[in-house]
């Protein structure tokens, strides 16, 4: 059963569309990498996905449940990370992510372990706000992975970390986590060394479809022409 | 369900307790009123119906400051986002913030009523006080109710702070009213008198039926 | 197809204030207290009373709209209330004119139906600044609709609490029609009529207004595209999504 199964999605804000006639499939434990302009509806398409945001036309379906009626049985088991943390700056990393088990019926086990794989056990107890953006971002990713997702849905989730900590979260989020994976990205080298799929955007309509081995850079560059 | 408002008041709580946003500022709104109140009415003691009005609208006014921080965490740092993503019943929000506001309102009232009955009552607050107790109860569940969702409703908004008040002061007059009258008779000079039962079944089913309203209603304020 | 019967219901609405004030100025009788201020009475409660039906009729619109997310009934929703916001300053006036006439001051915080009428006033008068001061035309819309089922329900709720805690002076005329003798009655019923006529061909009116504009932008956009059009400014009305619109739905795709 494919993962994502999305057919002539639309979506509207007020008269301006933001998304129009975008389809796309994707395999399980695929990478799905979108690429283009600032604008272009990847944000859109993403939050989509999420169940964050209704579909105005055409079908979406994630992990098998079609959007929106059945969107409550894909929110378990996708994970986001966006451009916000989504994340309470007062509090600490640790309540945090308890807060976040405990929405997910999740284990207290899971936050030391999701901690102690982003490195930021050291630092735990102490307010986010006091963290500096890298390391808030890295226990963005362990909100993110805390409830064993089988979908991710990550917009450019590399921005904000050194090497380091890239190294650090790819067991989590990168190619070899397992997990299907829809990227959005900004960096048509690496961007597309991860990809198995690749989705190009422009205006909110679908300018490049295909698979990534068939897919030379040149191409992605001519989006953002 | 119950699992979920438990994780959400954790939260709120113990955000409230790092930050102290709401309720010293509540209380000490309140206190200050009082005093201004002494000062614009130029009387040194109240009893009856200007006592439960001037309790009555402070306890409103003081109450708009609690409504207008009541989601502004969330929205500002994405906590509507994290919990839309989460599999749980989504009036457990609605649930748990009108619960939060409710307790922000009985801990600050804890030092208001009693400030009033320094500051300004002329009869004996220990007088009134079972009943009082009853209306206060009555009186702040229909404004935990409607501050929730007014709050719901305004803090995605660009006049947020401004709003958020105008929207709730129409619909919280009937609390205003049913509150003040039940209060005034417990709160007159020479020995109370019981509450009129009409001012409390008025409370509750202000209270009831707006609690279903915003029960039915709220799920559409925070999805997309 | 929006304007369809608009003629036939204006003139339906003149034809019925003609005979509407004919019956006041010569058919109803004067009254023995209040004399000819009374006739205000015609004029000021049916604004009252359609004011307030109108307010309860955005709220049941606003349920649809919640119900369907079709935009149309945002669009519905959103005119009803701007209508009977404007029937209720009407009223406010009115009854402002009347209260002077007869009590001698211009407000009476003795009556409770004025009092809560004003309380209504001024929830729903926060109606347009909480669509303007929304920019998503979706949540717009979505929130809109909450607010008004919200102050729809308020409505009676309001009329309840304020009549308890007031003592009741506001002038009998409608305690039952048998108070009314038969003349005034049936001029009351005859304003009563205009004026929900009246109410309808301006909600009439303004919708197809609304849509009109709808379609024609509509329209300019197939013509000239989506990147010579001006933004459309900020505003307190519902945008109809093109869509929605039955006259360009079939055309949608064919400028791609």
């Amino acid at each position: 059963m494919p993962a994502l199964e999305v057919e002539g999605l639309a979506r509207h804000f007020g008269e301006r569309e933001a998304l129009s006639g975008v389809s796309l499939t994707l395999a399980e434990r695929q990478t799905l990498v979108v690429f283009g302009p600032n604008g272009a509806g990847k944000s859109t398409l993403l939050r989509i996905l999420a169940t964050l945001l209704r579909p105005h036309a055409g079908s979406v379906k994630v992990l098998g449940s079609s959007l929106p009626d059945e969107a409550w049985a894909a929110r378990g088991r996708l994970g986001l990370l966006g451009h916000e943390p989504l994340l309470y700056r007062e509090l600490t990393a640790q309540e945090n992510l308890r807060f976040h088990a405990r929405l997910h019926d999740v284990g207290e086990e899971r936050v030391a372990e999701a901690l102690e794989a982003v490195a930021i056990s050291t630092r735990a107890a102490e307010p986010l706000r006091n963290l500096s953006r890298g390391m808030v971002q890295r226990v963005a990713v362990a909100r993110a992975v805390l409830h064993e997702p089988e979908l991710l849905l990550l917009d450019e989730p590399y921005s904000n970390l050194d090497p380091a900590a890239i190294e650090l979260v790819e067991p989590l989020i990168g190619p070899s986590c397992g997990r299907t994976r829809v990227i959005c990205s900004h960096d048509p080298g690496g961007g597309l060394a991860e990809a198995d799929a690749v989705l190009g955007l422009r205006n909110g309509r679908v300018a490049l479809a295909a698979n990534a081995n068939e897919v030379q850079p040149s191409q992605i560059a001519e989006l953002y022409r | 369900m119950r699992r979920t408002v438990a994780a959400l008041l954790r939260k709120e709580l113990l955000v409230e307790l790092r930050t102290l946003e709401s309720v010293p500022g509540m209380s000490l709104f309140a206190v200050t009123t009082f005093v201004v109140f002494h000062f614009a009415l130029n009387r040194n003691s109240v009893d009856g119906d200007l006592a439960a009005g001037i309790l009555w609208v402070t306890l409103l006014f003081a109450a708009i400051l609690g409504i207008n921080r009541l989601f502004v965490a969330d929205a500002d740092q994405g906590g509507f986002d994290a919990f839309l993503l989460a599999p749980v019943d989504r009036s457990a929000m609605l649930i748990a913030k009108a619960l939060t506001l409710m307790a922000y309102l009985l801990a600050f009232e804890i030092v208001a009523v009693p400030a009033f009955g320094l500051l300004l009552l002329g009869p004996s607050l220990g007088a009134a006080m079972p009943d009082l107790l009853l209306v206060l109860l009555l009186g702040d569940l229909g404004v935990a109710v409607i501050g929730t969702l007014v709050a719901a409703l305004a803090v995605q908004t660009r006049a947020r702070d401004l709003l958020g008040p105008l929207l709730a002061l129409p619909l919280l007059v009937p609390i205003v009213i049913g509150g003040a009258r039940a209060s005034s008779p417990l709160l007159a000079l020479g020995h109370p008198t019981a509450v009129p039962g009409r001012w409390l079944l008025t409370l509750g089913l202000y209270d009831l039926v707006f609690g279903l309203i915003a029960y039915a209603l709220f799920d559409f304020l925070l999805e997309d | 197809m929006y304007g369809k019967g608009l003629r036939a219901l204006s003139i339906a609405t003149v034809a019925a204030f003609a005979v509407a004030f004919g019956l006041v100025f010569f058919y109803a009788p004067l009254d023995a207290e209040q004399g000819f201020l009374q006739k205000i009475f015609y004029l000021h409660v049916p604004l009252a009373i359609i004011a307030l039906c109108g307010f309860v009729i955005g709220g049941l619109l606003a349920i649809q709209h919640l119900r369907t997310r079709d935009s149309r009934w945002d669009m519905r929703s959103y005119v009803a209330i701007h209508m009977s916001l404007i029937f209720a300053v009407a009223t406010l006036i009115t009854g402002s004119i009347w209260a002077k006439g007869s009590w001698g001051h211009w407000w009476a915080w003795d009556e409770p139906t004025l009092v809560s009428f004003l309380i209504v006033f001024l929830l729903y008068a926060t109606y347009q600044p909480l669509r303007f001061a929304i920019e998503d035309p979706e949540r717009q819309s979505r929130y809109a609709s909450v607010f008004a089922i919200t102050a729809g329900a308020f409505v009676p709720m309001n009329f309840i609490a304020v009549r308890l805690s007031t003592a009741y002076l506001h002038p009998r005329v409608l305690g039952s029609t048998s108070n009314l003798p038969g003349s005034m009655g049936l001029t009351f019923v005859v304003c009563l009529i205009a004026m929900a006529l009246l109410y309808a061909t301006l909600y009439k009116y303004e919708l197809t207004a609304k849509h009109t504009r709808s379609q024609v932008r509509a329209l300019r956009r197939k013509l000239i595209g989506e990147t010579g059009m001006a933004p459309r400014p900020r505003s307190a009305a519902p945008t109809l999504h093109p869509t929605s619109t039955p006259a360009t739905s079939t055309a949608a795709g064919a400028s791609r």
